[in-house]
């Protein structure tokens, strides 16, 4: 057996500052064989991939490739050793064809040429089954071709030991199953390849066998074949945990955001949104599928006033309608205003009519809370800022995808970021941070948030326990509507659910939940509709009982009419 | 975790042979960012900063001079506060103080005004056009609220046209506050070459006239209180203030400020329109409280080491006034180390940058850790101790 091992590590470590990101691990990759690293986000596996392809040096610990000890300083000593990574972010020149960033950084002899490197691309495509056109610009290509052009370059440099850092995280279901064909090849062909995942299915179909990592130690190696998802989450996580979503029928549903015929251009002038038009109903989620960067992003951005539209509405529906007017939202000017319009009535049925009424009159029977609403308000959110939006009352939430560069202000401490929502309340110049201070310290006890104190800032917190910050903050103004974008990137299986649980819980509070997400298998688990959308159009919308995963991921990369 | 590392190199199959080869290759030391530091250890490595300075400004002085350290040392603090120098030293902090609060606002929302000389500058010169021509007209106390009101108007110009363009154009603000500087230099200019037909490049108290009285009969204590109570009332407003909050979450981040509706435009204007205020104040009290005179160069690079103060202090308007306190002390010892040991200038400025640089050099040992490679110990140690096994 020992003779057919390619890639020995022997007591590996790593720490960054106080964090102890690999600690002692020992890993062996056989030839001819794709070992998946399975783990969930911090257990350590890109940093231990990184040392062996030469981005970081190991604190401790040996590699030994094919039996020989090996120091690996920079990824050109990895190429010596025939080891080549293919990274999550791709790096490649936008501007030169497919042939020039496969050539680019080698030294074969003094002049190269071109055409001899396109033969020779166009021998490994043919040899291991890629389709790819090596004199396509960069800028042209889909990201899946990247992919292939990232795994060409390190095939060209003659690497037999392959890593590839969650390559599906980007690709549609039938991109995978290309890519996975093309690692069978070259696994028939004698190649070693790790896959980095933390998706259970995937390691099932592709891996021989699996190696989990947990907090930055090598847990177990396990025959793929021998193992169940079950048994590998439990190895991941540390203990049993169930995997169920529980999907509740949608109650007393009523339209609560119609978006019609929504265009946007962005700064380049690219259009990336074509006339998008979809129902958010209340007591429902809508899911939204797509591969990353088919405007998901821009649309529920436009829905919070944060894009200016090119055309199309957007009509919220503020269900008022028998509930009391307020001054909190609409001052004595605006409610004389919408009297008059014969909006309001009061408890016995009457058109309230302020003719005649002082000021002090009125404000009395209005704080009385006697005068209610006839009907629903609806309202075109087409171009309102955030803030008007906020001014006329509605109740609007939006979890963006960017949390800290968005969502938070990470150097700030739990409760001003508690305070961003709510500053304005009260006319004090000042403001008031103890009903922010007794929010944080709400949310901090019931997310179970993990934080030294409220005074901590969150770019000191995990990814899980940043997102449990924002996502509690949003769910406490009691939206209407709740959009939340990728809101489990990032977060191990137990916080996932924690933030599935509570989008459920706000469906079943009434509100209209709109979720922006990657993992197709939780998108039709979780939600009740979902929306599919491919470069910026609707490519249809689907019932999410019942709905089939290579139907969305068709829809996901074409277009089948509009709904 | 050593005798793990030796058991697994003995026992590994394949490695056991060729360890010495590593050795030669594994890096020194390398850098890690801290996650968090005690605030009694960030005030040590201060501490230990200072000190080093002192002493590598001792061995400077005893190599160059051959002047005993301590006696240079000693000059410094009385350069600062000697006989009849505290209060000069005191209002030289107030000034100082004054224009590194005025550019705070703005660096805390990341905008950096490296105007401040031109700001104060301006606010200085009009002061200066509202005492010439109304200081024999208008009783004292309308005066000098005409002084106020101009000063800071001017100032707030000032910082107003480089915020709008940034804010409407996205246009570079370092490079047009930079630019604005050169503006009020060359207005101050022309104002001296009209004010004085005789070509002097002062205009001084005998066109000016007294300008602000002194409180109490004593010189600079209305500016020094003037400086105090503004730094209460900054450090409120960035602090406690709707405003100051605002401020922050334009700097930390626009996509945060434009997602929760805060209007981001306004908040750079409004920023800046506060910092070119109180940069026209610092003008006020300089021309009106305190030199009673006019000259391009009143200012003296003091909107530049405004910077440096409120960086060194992290924008925090009460640690600030030990920054001041510190720079100023510094420069005023080092004037007085060249008059007394009749060195030249430069040599204070040789001990001033010694200071500096130790102090901001300071601050990568507070937000880094260094960490010595102790693997070749260790290896020393891993050599020998497979070799006392063997023996037992």
């Amino acid at each position: 057996m020992s003779d057919s091992i390619a890639l020995q590590l022997r007591n590996i470590s790593k720490r960054f500052g106080s964090i102890q990101a690999v600690r002692n691990v020992d890993l062996d990759v056989r030839h001819g064989e794709i070992l998946a690293l399975l783990g969930e986000n911090g257990s350590g596996k890109t940093t231990l991939m990184n040392m062996i392809a030469g981005i970081y040096f190991p604190d401790e610990g040996q590699i030994f490739v094919d039996g020989e000890e090996a120091t690996i300083h920079s990824p050109k000593d990895a190429f010596r050793y025939k080891i080549g990574m293919i990274h999550q972010h791709f790096k490649l020149v936008d501007v030169f064809t497919a042939a020039e960033n496969i050539v680019l950084g080698i030294r074969e002899g003094a002049r190269f040429n071109l055409s001899e490197t396109e033969k020779k691309v166009a021998d490994i495509t043919e040899k291991y089954g890629f389709e790819i056109d090596p004199r396509k610009k960069i800028y042209d290509m889909a990201v899946s071709e990247k992919q292939t052009v990232e795994i060409l370059k390190v095939l060209y440099r003659g690497a037999d030991i392959l890593i590839l850092d969650e390559p599906t995280a980007v690709l549609t279901p039938q991109e995978i199953d290309k890519l996975f064909a093309v690692l069978r090849r070259m696994r028939e062909d004698g190649k070693s390849i790790i896959i980095i995942t933390h998706k259970l299915h995937e390691v099932m179909a592709i891996s021989d066998r699996v190696a989990v990592l947990r907090k930055g130690e090598h847990i177990a190696t396990v025959e793929t074949a021998k193992t169940t998802e079950a048994e590998l989450t439990e190895m991941m996580v540390g203990k049993k945990v169930t995997l169920n979503i529980e999907r509740s029928e949608p109650k007393n549903s009523a339209d609560r955001l119609t978006v019609e015929g929504l265009s946007l251009k962005n700064h380049e002038g690219t259009q990336v949104l074509d006339n998008v038009s979809f129902t958010a109903r209340s007591g429902e989620i809508l899911g939204i599928a797509g591969i990353a960067g088919s405007g998901q992003k821009e649309l529920l951005e436009a829905i919070a006033g944060l894009q200016h539209l090119e055309s199309g509405d957007m009509i919220f529906r503020n269900p008022k309608k028998d509930q009391p007017v307020t001054f909190f939202h609409k001052d004595l000017h605006r409610v004389k205003q919408l009297a008059a319009e014969g909006a309001f009535r009061y408890e016995d049925g009457k058109t309230v009519d302020f003719t005649g009424m002082s000021d002090k009159e009125i404000r009395q029977i209005v704080n009385d809370g006697k005068v209610l609403f006839k009907e629903d308000e609806i309202i075109d959110l087409k171009d309102k800022t955030p803030l008007q939006i906020r001014e006329l009352g509605i109740r609007l939430s939006f979890v963006p995808e960017d949390r800290l560069g968005m969502g938070l202000v990470g150097n700030m401490d739990i409760v001003d970021n508690m305070m961003l929502r709510s500053y304005r309340k009260g006319k004090s110049v000042f403001v008031d941070r103890t009903k922010p201070g007794a929010l944080a310290d709400k949310i901090i006890h019931d997310l179970q948030v993990v934080t030294p104190s409220a005074h901590t800032p969150v770019r000191r917190l995990s990814g899980g326990n940043v997102q449990k910050v924002l996502v509690g903050r949003e769910i406490a103004a009691a939206p209407k509507v709740l959009m939340a974008a990728y809101p489990v990137r990032g977060l191990d299986i137990n916080s996932s659910y924690m933030i599935y649980n509570l989008l459920n819980e706000q469906k079943e509070n009434g509100t209209a939940v709109i979720f922006v997400g990657e993992d197709l298998d939780v998108l039709i688990a979780l939600c009740d509709r979902i929306l599919v959308m491919c470069g910026g159009k609707v490519s249809g919308i689907v019932d999410g009982r019942g709905a089939q995963k290579e139907k969305i991921g068709l829809m996901m990369t074409k277009t089948e009419g509009s709904v | 975790m050593e005798e793990k590392d030796s058991v697994v190199e003995v026992t590994s199959p394949v490695g056991g042979d060729e360890p010495q080869e590593k050795k030669a290759r594994t890096p020194l030391f390398h850098v890690t960012k801290r996650a968090q530091i005690g605030w009694q250890k960030a005030i040590g490595i201060r501490v230990i900063a200072i000190f080093a300075a002192l002493v590598l400004c001792a061995i400077i002085t005893v190599l160059c001079t051959g002047d005993n350290p301590f006696s240079v040392f000693k000059t410094v603090a009385e350069g600062a506060f000697g006989k009849g120098r505290t209060l000069v030293t005191v209002h030289d902090i107030a000034i100082l103080l004054c224009i590194s609060l005025a550019v705070t606002p703005a660096f805390r929302m990341r905008f950096w005004n490296i105007g401040a000389e031109g700001q104060t500058l301006i606010g200085g010169l009009a002061t200066a056009i509202v005492m010439l021509n109304l200081h024999d007209k208008v009783p004292t106390a309308p005066l000098v609220l005409i002084m106020l009101v101009a000063a800071v108007a001017a100032g707030a110009l000032w910082g107003f046209v480089p915020a709008f363009f940034k804010a409407r154009w996205n246009t570079n603000e370092t490079l047009f506050t930079l630019m604005m500087n050169y503006v009020a230099i060359q207005l101050v200019e022309y104002f001296l070459k009209i004010a004085d037909k005789t070509g002097s490049n002062v205009v001084g108290p005998n066109l000016l006239g007294t300008g602000i009285p002194n409180l109490f009969g004593v010189q600079y204590l209305l500016n020094i209180l003037v400086v105090a109570v503004l730094t209460g009332v900054l450090y409120v407003y960035l602090q406690y203030s709707k405003h100051g909050y605002e401020i922050s979450v334009v700097g930390e981040s626009e996509n945060t400020a434009k997602y929760i509706g805060i209007n981001v435009r306004r908040v750079i204007i409004r920023t800046m329109l506060v910092s070119g205020a109180i940069c026209g104040l610092a003008g006020l009290l300089i021309v009106g409280g305190a030199s009673h005179s006019i000259n391009s160069n009143i200012v003296d690079g003091r909107g530049f080491t405004a910077i440096m103060v409120s960086w060194l202090a992290k924008f925090n308007p009460l640690y600030m006034i030990l920054t001041t306190f510190l720079l100023v002390f510094l420069d005023r010892g080092a004037d007085e180390i060249s008059t007394r040991f009749g060195l030249s200038s430069s040599f204070s400025a040789i001990l001033t940058g010694v200071i500096l640089f130790f102090i901001i050099g300071c601050e990568f040992f507070i937000n880094y850790q260094v960490h010595f490679d102790r693997r070749p110990f260790a290896k020393a140690k891993k050599q020998c101790e497979p070799q006392i096994k063997e023996e037992e």
